[in-house]
């Protein structure tokens, strides 16, 4: 058996979605911005799949939904588009507030931005990974030009107070951008009531196409490109248009907003029971209460267990989960979400995360919970710092 | 609206199916000889407007009656595009039957809307408007062959949009009525710079002298200076300030704190609220609150308290002292 | 029959890509880097893909070659980087590229002169191509970068790339081309140029759109673009998209394996095609065909309007361009036409046709005829092209 519970990293494409993007590589495979018939057939597919990202956001056609190669351009785009537009003219406002566990897109583009003069607050998460919102209202300045803080942490699906750090940033003037990535599908992500300035989507996380995602930018908000060139998005997003991946991605985003009430029922219930299962082996530590996580994820330290190796028992045994965010597995760094939370830093290197989704089946929970407290068994009683008693 | 330019329509699709069918089958299309208008006893005018190196250019032929002015018979030429060819066409067949005087009176608005398939939808894309406008162009040439003139004697305004003919005098009063500030709001209100967008700012297809952007900054600048005196003369009222009821006073003081002091206090996050004015012999005591930052602020007594009654003092021309409660 | 010569603003994606590519939507969809299976299952592939890449282009191993989403963002790469990283802090403050770049060098080049930095903007000859001796007298110490793209998307004219390179390196300047239009059409060996950067982009050479990538000689220092991640060793963020890095691997190798017999025959079509066509009184085009990509043909028709002519091609099921893609709606004149200062009236009439190797002679032949045809209807229309002439203007 085969069971993938890394849905957090990257998610299989719904069939639906595969079916729906196959003719767009030989038979409508024309520039849509190719005056000619073969560019003008495709242009109602991407409208079409535009209006499904409007639908989603439940966003006004005044605003705009800017198509990115993925969400690490989309937050590139905001933090230089800030960078550029803003900071460069006007070095009194040089000021960011952000999460230390944000995606390595916003933390690496900040550090980079450091270099160029802009300073940066890295707001500490909580014991339980959470972020409270005063404590990002304390970190802001006069100086602070932008707040960027996601709305759900990828490692432990922490949900983080956007409505709220929304609020009170478009109360003091003060730009936000929040990186959506692990919400969408997940939770409802309603941008009539919660007042953002930019959102960052990626298709992938929501069984759509990997290497497409987009930008949501208010009116009034807009920056200078990240890619410029031609026309393409108005002008606002250079590129030849990826036709396939946008159909694609417009019919995913459909698909997981109609699925929010799946997740948050039928999938909730499989991850809890996933983690009542796991929370009974001995010396294991959940992080964050149940009920402030995205439905899907459950990130799990397990005393004496270091987390490679038992990802390394879960694969033998067709098991895919993560140890961390996949763009760190190959560095094998500790977690740097355990390590922010403050955990004991012998628990850094413990961790294991298992991400669900709406593919997820009850025997192939059942069965993970099986091979999970064997490998935990069998690596204890290797661990040279876990007297396993049992 | 942003969404609908993201991806935007395909351009031919937006031909209404007249254009199209012009395109395709032009029907005035051709030319009038000096043969035909001996024959015939009329006068012929063959009129070019445009240039190739603009991208379009037409030439029109009347054929006209000189006893009524009557145009009797009307062909066109034209190097351009599809709605270029198409407004020709349908150009040429308005002109059909009418006096030189009343074909003057055709404007590519017209010309559009006559190639409408349903009236309320456009017969071309926004960006293509900009193709009928030499239609109109070119009827003007052609009367000011026939009858001797200059052709600027046919221009009564300024036109800043020529797609949807909006002249300055039209802009610069629509922009101050309505306070607008923004080049989408001026479009949503006068159409102007809606279609090929060349005159909104420099950079479009065309050179031109006056811009939309420039207009709007101009009367903007107007307005804003006009606000400012008006301000000022209000808050103090038609007499003096002594003279004033405590209703009228209490307004005066208050606006003079919305436009001069909160805006720098509401910048550190602080803000003053205006309590009572108390009348003290000579002098007027102005009771204020701070509040927000304002409040612990080391200057709140000092430099910001001055400056307040500064403010008050010289705005109202009366002998003011301002005291926080 | 549908024919479409529009092959330098996109083309069809071959099958074999396709095919290539639909088992990564399906079973293989795990994120490469993940440990686990579902992760590692695609490595195979990918690294076949990033050896057919290296062998098209002759790449060393010393250098990196950096998937991204496309052309545009290789191109804004390079510029903006070099930029952050030698202009905005250091004692440089100039970039040379040619007038006739694609929209994307020339639109970073005017933000960038909006954040000022100087660019010279390198005028064509009346071939449509910039010349190496007019690089090196605009090259001053200050230069920190030149950037010219070794085929031209509208004429395909080749640009002296092997000269200019020579040049940059004795002067110690870095060079960037942007080789959209060389790559899976003319031999691109970058053991025999010298380049320090590459754009290229697979939608270009019947690969998918929204992938290309940048070739960094001797893995050169360059901040990324995109941050964040260890992707690419650290040189571009964002998860890869791998079924498109596996169809553009096998995309380039079909478009350089037999490169001279497939050039050969495209060119022969392409010949034939522009041969007929030039049997119509007053047209002309653009550029000396030795010099030029083998499938490219730009012709002007005196007296008819470039989009009109599109209207009666596409009327006839045939897919043409009057200029890039990026622009058709942009109704402008053709910029490179007017850049090689063609009488200015023929600025307007530029017809780009351009093939790929799926062409075929019925369609060479087809076109002919319809495009006579085309230009004798609108011809009749034109009034620059009438007998009864105004006496007076």
């Amino acid at each position: 058996m085969r069971v993938y519970l890394d849905n957090n990293a990257t998610t299989k494409i719904d069939p639906l979605v595969k079916v729906k993007m196959q003719p767009f590589f030989e038979e409508l495979y024309g520039n849509p911005n190719s005056l000619h018939a073969y560019g003008m057939e495709v242009r109602p597919h991407l409208n079409e799949a535009l209006g499904a990202v409007y639908d989603a956001l439940n966003i006004p056609d005044e605003d705009d939904v800017l198509i990115t190669s993925c969400a690490t351009e989309s937050n590139n785009s905001v933090l230089k588009g800030v960078f550029f537009k803003h900071i460069l003219t006007n070095p009194d406002k040089n000021h960011i507030v952000t999460t230390a566990v944000e995606h390595p897109s916003v933390l690496e583009t900040l550090l980079f931005l450091e270099e160029h003069g802009v300073r940066v607050t890295f707001v500490d998460v909580d014991e339980n990974g959470g972020v409270s919102a005063q404590a990002v209202k304390d970190a802001v300045t006069d100086q602070t030009i932008l707040i960027s803080m996601m709305w759900a942490n990828n490692e432990t699906g922490m949900i983080f107070p956007v409505a709220e750090v929304a609020k009170f940033a478009r109360e003091k003037g003060i730009l936000f951008h929040t990186d959506a990535v692990q919400a969408i599908g997940k939770l409802p992500v309603d941008l009539k009531k919660v007042r953002v300035d930019y959102l960052t989507l990626s298709a992938h996380k929501f069984h759509g196409p990997k290497g497409i995602g987009a930008l949501y930018v208010r009116k009034g908000c807009e920056l200078p490109n990240l890619f410029h060139g031609g026309e393409q998005m108005g002008g606002k997003r250079a590129g030849t248009l990826n036709v396939p991946y946008i159909v694609g991605m417009g019919l995913a985003i459909r698909q997981a907003v109609n699925h929010v009430e799946v997740m948050n029922t039928q999938v909730r219930a499989l991850r809890d029971e996933l983690e009542d299962a796991l929370a009974k082996i001995p010396d294991t530590f959940i992080v964050g209460p149940r009920h402030m996580r995205t439905p899907n994820t459950i990130l799990l330290s397990i005393r004496g267990v270091e987390g490679e190796a038992m990802l390394w028992d879960l694969n033998r045994a067709g098991i895919a989960a993560s140890t961390g965010s996949a763009c760190a597995s190959e560095s094998l760094h500790a977690n740097p979400v355990m390590s922010a939370i403050g955990q004991d830093p012998e628990l850094a290197h413990t961790a294991i995360r298992l991400s669900l989704s709406r593919f997820t089946t009850l025997e192939e929970v059942e069965y993970t919970i099986e091979v999970f407290t064997k490998a935990v068994e069998r690596l204890r009683s290797i661990s040279s710092t876990y007297g396993y008693k049992g | 609206m942003a969404r609908d330019s993201l991806i935007g329509g395909a351009l031919w699709e937006e031909y209404s199916t007249e254009v199209q069918r012009r395109m395709n089958t032009p029907v005035h299309m051709g030319e009038i000889t000096q043969e035909e208008a001996d024959a015939t006893g009329d006068k012929l005018i063959i009129a070019d407007f445009g240039a190739e190196s603009c991208g379009d250019a037409v030439r029109l032929y009347w054929l006209i009656d000189p006893k009524n002015d009557t145009i009797q018979k009307s062909k066109f030429k034209s190097f351009g595009c599809g709605t270029a060819i198409a407004s020709s066409d349908m150009m040429a067949e308005l002109c059909m039957g009418k006096s030189v005087d009343e074909a003057l009176k055709i404007t590519n608005i017209d010309v559009e809307k006559a190639l409408r398939d349903t009236p309320d939808v456009p017969a071309v894309p926004g960006q293509k408007m900009h193709c009928s406008v030499m239609a109109y162009d070119v009827i003007k040439k052609a009367a000011s062959m026939y009858k001797g003139v200059d052709m600027s004697e046919f221009e009564t305004e300024f036109i800043i949009c020529e797609c949807a003919r909006v002249s300055q005098d039209t802009l610069r009063e629509v922009i101050k009525l309505n306070g607008l500030t923004t080049v989408e709001e001026v479009t949503d209100y006068t159409k102007a710079g809606g279609f090929c967008k060349s005159c909104i700012k420099p950079g479009g297809h065309e050179v031109r002298d006056v811009f939309i952007v420039d207009i709007l900054a101009d009367v903007m600048r107007e307005v804003e200076a006009e606000k400012a005196s008006k301000k000022i003369i209000e808050a103090r009222g038609n007499g003096d300030f002594k003279s004033m009821g405590l209703v009228q006073k209490i307004k005066s003081v208050e606006s003079i704190l919305e436009e001069y002091i909160r805006p720098t206090l509401k910048a550190d996050n602080g803000d003053v609220e205006l309590m009572d004015i108390v009348e003290e012999g000579e002098v007027f005591n102005v009771l204020v609150k701070y509040k927000g930052e304002c409040i612990s602020c080391s200057m709140n007594t000092t430099t910001t308290l001055a400056g307040i009654e500064d403010m008050l003092k010289f705005k109202l021309k009366a002998p003011i002292k301002v005291i926080v409660t | 029959m549908e024919i479409y010569l529009d092959n330098n603003a996109t083309t069809m994606v071959d099958p074999k890509v396709v095919e290539a590519m639909v088992p990564f939507f399906g079973q293989m969809y795990g994120n490469p880097n993940s440990l686990h299976k579902f992760g590692t299952q695609t490595h195979a592939a990918l690294t076949k893909a990033v050896d057919q890449v290296y062998k098209a282009l002759n790449a060393a191993d010393a250098d990196d070659v950096i998937f991204t989403s496309c052309a545009t963002e290789s191109n804004n790469w390079v510029l903006k980087s070099v930029w952050l990283d030698h202009i905005m802090h250091g004692h440089k403050n100039h970039i040379v590229v040619s007038e006739v770049e694609h929209p994307s060098v020339l639109t970073t080049c005017r933000f960038l002169e909006e954040q000022g930095v100087k660019v010279t903007y390198l005028p064509v000859n009346d071939q449509g191509i910039v010349e190496a001796h007019t690089v090196k007298s605009f090259i001053t110490d200050r230069t920190a970068l030149v950037s010219i793209m070794w085929a031209n998307n509208e004429t395909g004219m080749i640009f002296p790339i092997k000269e200019i390179g020579e040049i940059c390196r004795e002067k110690g300047v870095l060079f960037h081309t942007d080789a959209v239009q060389a790559v899976g059409k003319i031999p691109v060996d970058l053991q025999a140029v010298h380049v320090d950067f590459l754009s290229f982009s697979a939608h270009k050479f019947h690969g998918p759109k929204g992938i290309g990538g940048l070739y960094i000689r001797n893995s050169q220092a360059l901040s990324p673009l995109l941050h964040g991640g260890e992707h690419m060793g650290g040189r571009r963020s964002g998860t890869l998209n791998v079924p498109y890095i596996v169809g553009m691997g096998l995309a380039m190798e079909l478009a350089t394996q037999n490169m001279s017999a497939t050039s050969a025959k495209i060119r022969a079509l392409r010949d034939r095609l522009e041969d007929a066509l030039l049997q119509l009184p007053d047209v002309f085009v653009v550029g000396n065909r030795a010099n030029r990509t083998p499938n490219t043909l730009l012709i002007s028709i005196r007296g008819v309007e470039g989009e009109g002519m599109l209207w009666d091609l596409n009327n006839a099921h045939i897919g043409a361009s009057t200029g890039s893609a990026c622009a058709s709606e942009d109704l402008e004149a053709n910029t490179v036409m007017l850049a090689i200062g063609a009488d200015s009236e023929l600025a307007h009439t530029g017809i780009r046709l351009s093939l790929s190797r799926f062409t075929t002679e019925a369609e060479v032949d087809a076109v002919i005829d319809a495009f006579k045809k085309a230009v004798g209807r609108l011809r009749a229309i034109s009034s620059s092209y009438a007998k009864v002439q105004p006496t007076h203007s």
